[in-house]
């Protein structure tokens, strides 16, 4: 049994007691009526460049992010990498296209994808499958934010049997649901500027410390398996591994921004200059996202899974545990505690964006659509408040009672699922040509196919498609994309000619603009 | 605003900088080795992390460019230090 850490349990209580203040006191923040949904939920879209940089880093690179992809090196070695070009193309797609929707969305009041697909195409069915894909898909990704402060509060040795066992994360919990509940949006945003800093603090002393530390990077690399150093080339008639690391890099970065918590932060922002400046700012986060990725070989280098003081961590963890390890054994006590509370906080940025955003599609289109069409502004931003609390308390409850190990397939499958919404979202920005009905047939078909594929594939990401001898593996999310699309295509012009009704756009040609 | 401004703010050559880091990032091939090493880091790992560089700096320059051509200028300016609404 680990000893408790109490140097960097203190330093770790301690910011965490601080962000709570700060979660709190953020309600007073650019002051709005919380009572009003777009305040609570959108924070009044006032977020100028720097506030959005912070907000949306944090958002987008969550806590499980970095122990996940670290340990993917750590364990599978090369193939991890694939986060950097997924990182990198990114950022034309949000330069490009999110500008377009922030105006709109904007201009007519719209708070999440699904307003927009309602008004742009008028079917409110298809509004509901955006809805019902956005908020099943964040679910998971919640719990997995909370299994990243679970492994920090493993690393600092807090350990104990049933209630006691799982007490600490269920404080961090509260303190999440609360300062969510009173200050909305505000909240994470302010504790973001704090988990950035400590993120970075960490990850640059972690790579001018470690490596000296190790003897140098050559020394590190030379630790590493030869076929896990490189991605294996592929043999005849495949695309192998070069295949499966472009698609997941593709199909990863088109996905990214059609997660409700991603439109969140996004349209926080006070301009679409704020979104267009950001996709320049935002690589920062790249950049270190890629140094940590390298952790996992510092820690495989380290040999952390051979020491016993780390034998309980890997067992309970697995390879997440990796970089918490290496921090362990690198790091004195007390900075052992601003990385881990770097990590244990930024769960909670990312877990409070994902629960205000799955509440405002609760609010906005379902309750609003279909139960209640007319609440008063009061009564709506109140519901809204109300799901957020019960989004968190399904994602807990799902992390203390079913296995990690399922969150984290019902993660991937919800990369595969987001992904089928780009068409009536990312394309409906750009154009009404298709017809809602087929945007809807297409959304079912790559639904169907993908969730068939990835249990076909035994719930990985990797599908491994063979076209007339050629053998291509690659993401599921990707190639159910492409018979999305090609469906939407195909049935368009079949249904146009039913549809009586005129055109239902609500949107102007010139909405999508400044 | 004229009819040739709003073509002109749905489309910049510029945005063909975009096309080079899909391609250099999305093609294992080009950088799928051990060698040449830098500071003993392999090519396969250090290549990447450059193009998340460049990658900043081109759209930091498409950015530059597409907002001097003045067809983004309407409307966005003003909110631009995050007060105003």
């Amino acid at each position: 049994m680990q000893a408790i850490n109490w140097p960097a349990l203190i330093v770790f209580v301690l910011l965490f007691g601080f962000i709570t203040w700060l979660g709190f006191a953020a309600a007073h923040w650019r002051k709005g009526d919380l009572d009003l949904l777009h305040e609570w939920g959108l924070a009044g879209r006032r977020f100028g460049t720097i506030i959005t940089w912070f907000l949306v880093g944090g958002d987008l690179y969550t806590a499980y992010t970095f122990i996940a992809v670290p340990a993917l090196a750590f364990g599978a070695g090369a193939i991890a990498f694939f986060a950097v070009p997924y990182t990198i193309i990114i950022y034309p797609i949000l330069f490009l296209a999110f500008p377009r929707l922030w105006n709109v969305c904007h201009k007519h009041g719209y708070i999440t994808a699904a307003d927009f697909v309602r008004g742009r195409f008028g079917n409110r069915w298809l509004a509901l499958c955006v809805t019902l894909t956005g908020i099943v898909a964040t679910m998971p990704y919640i719990a997995l934010q909370l299994v990243g402060i679970q492994v920090v509060i493993g690393g600092l040795g807090l350990s104990g049997t049933g209630f006691l066992a799982d007490l600490p994360l269920i404080i961090a919990f509260v303190i999440l649901a609360a300062f969510t509940y009173s200050s909305g949006l505000r909240a994470p945003a302010s504790i973001a500027i704090v988990k950035d800093i400590l993120i970075y603090v960490t990850a640059l002393a972690a790579i001018i410390v470690i490596p000296i530390k190790l003897g140098g990077f050559e020394s590190i690399f030379s630790a590493i398996p030869p076929d896990k150093l490189l991605l294996a080339s592929p043999g005849a008639n495949t695309t192998g591994a070069y295949g499966s690391y472009a698609t997941l890099a593709l199909g990863s970065a088109l996905a990214l921004f059609l997660y409700p918590h991603s439109l969140t932060a996004i349209l926080s922002a006070s301009s679409a200059h704020t979104i267009r400046r950001n996709a320049a700012m935002l690589p920062a986060y790249s950049l270190m996202l890629g140094l940590l990725a390298l952790f996992g070989f510092f820690a495989f280098a380290a040999g952390v899974a051979h020491l016993p003081e780390f034998e309980q961590g890997f067992k309970e963890f697995g390879n997440n545990f990796a970089v918490p390890a290496l921090f362990l054994h690198a790091f004195p006590s007390w900075f052992v505690g601003i990385a881990f509370a770097a990590i244990g906080i930024g769960a909670l940025v990312p877990a409070a964006i994902m629960s205000i955003a799955a509440a405002n599609l609760y609010t906005r289109n379902i309750h609003r659509e279909f139960i209640n069409s007319n609440p008063t502004d009061k009564q709506e931003a109140q519901m809204a408040k109300w799901v957020s609390l019960i989004v968190k308390f399904g994602a807990l409850v799902f992390i203390l009672f079913v296995p990690t190990q399922y969150a984290i397939q019902l993660q991937l499958l919800g990369g595969i699922w987001i992904i089928q919404t780009l068409p009536a979202v990312l394309l409906g920005a750009y154009t009404r040509w298709f017809d809602s009905w087929a945007l809807l047939i297409g959304w079912a078909v790559g639904i169907v196919a993908g969730t068939a594929m990835a249990y076909a594939a035994h719930l990985t990401p990797i599908y491994p498609l063979t076209i007339g001898g050629l053998s291509m593996p690659g993401y599921t999310a990707f190639y159910t994309l492409i018979l999305n699309l090609v469906v939407a295509v195909i049935f368009t012009p079949l249904l146009k000619p039913l549809s009586s009704a005129p055109s239902t756009d609500k949107t102007l040609p010139a909405d999508y603009y400044a | 605003m004229s009819e040739h401004q709003k073509a002109r703010r749905g489309w910049s050559w510029w945005y063909l900088l975009f096309m080079v880091q899909f391609i250099a990032v999305l093609w294992p091939p080009f950088y799928n080795s051990v060698e040449p090493r830098w500071i003993g880091i392999p090519f396969f790992y250090w290549y990447q992390l450059l193009w998340v560089i460049i990658a900043a700096v081109f759209t930091a320059i498409v950015y530059f460019a597409t907002e001097s051509e003045g067809g983004h200028v309407a409307g966005g300016r003003g909110a631009q230090n995050g007060q105003q609404e």
